[in-house]
């Protein structure tokens, strides 16, 4: 099982509680993902007291929470977020997002090492979502970072992994860095490949909660998450150009 | 005096940021503060004090991925 900052998690699924269509499917999909981790967020309300049931819901699943700085563009924008989000949800998780792009949500380098930096410094755990540059994840270390979590594919576009060179390179450079693949996942099959890569877990919320049927989507994702983690612990025969007889010539009968 | 609420303009008689929550109905809610876009711990609620045109920011747990 993965370590994520000393604390082993059940599941190699981390899963979103955004844009589920009701609480009762979002219950379900956690329910069957056997996912041990959610991630939640911090908004301002439109009433009083209305975030009050989704809280509730979440609790109820008894999972870890690791709320996110979402929508954050700046390194401040985030450092206050995620400092609001440790006293409303106790905890020192942090899945830090510094957005650099509007069309690729694709994260701000510097303002992510400079947030990274700072938050690391005050005790945080911080998870950031970041690009599988190489420069980039170094930096990340190098503030305090313990874990990585580059992205397969643009946020909710269900592209898969983008950049496999990219990502196998990430995973060689840095071996023994619990990392996960955060955002882009739109198959299982995703999932499967990303494992077999050697990556130590997945986050994924569109994927599953836009599809059909959650609960079931869900479900197609754990089973893919083991299914790729297991065959990258078995060992994968490396692929050739030229054919290779799987059964032995020696005792062919002659029969011409 | 006049203050800023989640991007709302709101007129208020409290001092510190404690007595707005009240005066807001949000005293008895889930909710996290900043101040001016700096995080203000709900312990120190009641010692920060308010002035005319303050940004007041108070969330709440949401959905998110």
């Amino acid at each position: 099982m993965p370590d994520f900052y000393g604390t082993p998690v059940a599941s190699r699924m981390m899963l979103g509680t955004a844009q589920y269509p009701s609480p009762a499917t979002l219950e379900a999909a956690f329910r069957r993902s056997g996912a041990g981790i959610a991630t939640v967020s911090v908004r301002r309300e439109a009433a009083a007291g209305e975030g009050a049931p989704f809280w509730a819901l979440v609790r109820d699943l008894g999972v870890r929470v690791m709320p996110n700085t979402a929508g954050c563009h700046t390194a401040r924008e985030a450092v206050t977020t995620a400092r609001m989000a440790r006293e409303l949800f106790g905890t020192d998780w942090i899945k830090l997002e510094v957005i650099g792009h509007a069309d690729t949500l694709q994260p701000d380098p510097w303002g992510l090492v400079e947030a990274a930096t700072i938050l690391c410094a005050e005790g945080f755990r911080v998870f950031p979502y970041t690009t599988e540059d190489l420069v980039l994840a170094a930096r990340l270390l190098d503030a305090g970072c313990e874990v990585l979590m580059p992205w397969g594919a643009p946020i909710g576009t269900g592209m898969g992994l983008a950049n496999p060179y990219g990502l196998r390179a990430l995973r060689a450079q840095f071996p023994d860095v619990p990392m996960v693949i955060d955002a882009g996942l739109g198959r299982p099959s995703h999932a499967a490949e990303a494992m077999e890569m050697g990556f130590d877990a997945i986050l994924l919320n569109t994927a599953v909660a836009r599809a059909d049927d959650p609960p079931a989507m869900a479900e197609a994702f754990a089973s893919a998450v083991k299914a790729g983690r297991l065959g990258y612990e078995a060992g994968a025969m490396e692929p050739r150009d030229m054919a290779a007889p799987s059964t032995p010539l020696i005792g062919r009968a002659f029969l011409s | 005096m006049r203050i800023t609420v989640n991007g709302t303009p709101e007129e208020v008689t409290a001092t510190t940021l404690a007595e707005a929550l009240t005066a807001l109905g949000r005293d008895g809610d889930t909710v996290a503060t900043a101040l001016n876009e700096e995080f203000v711990p709900a312990a120190a609620r009641a010692a920060t004090p308010i002035a005319p045109g303050d940004r007041i920011e108070i969330v709440a747990p949401r959905q998110g991925g």
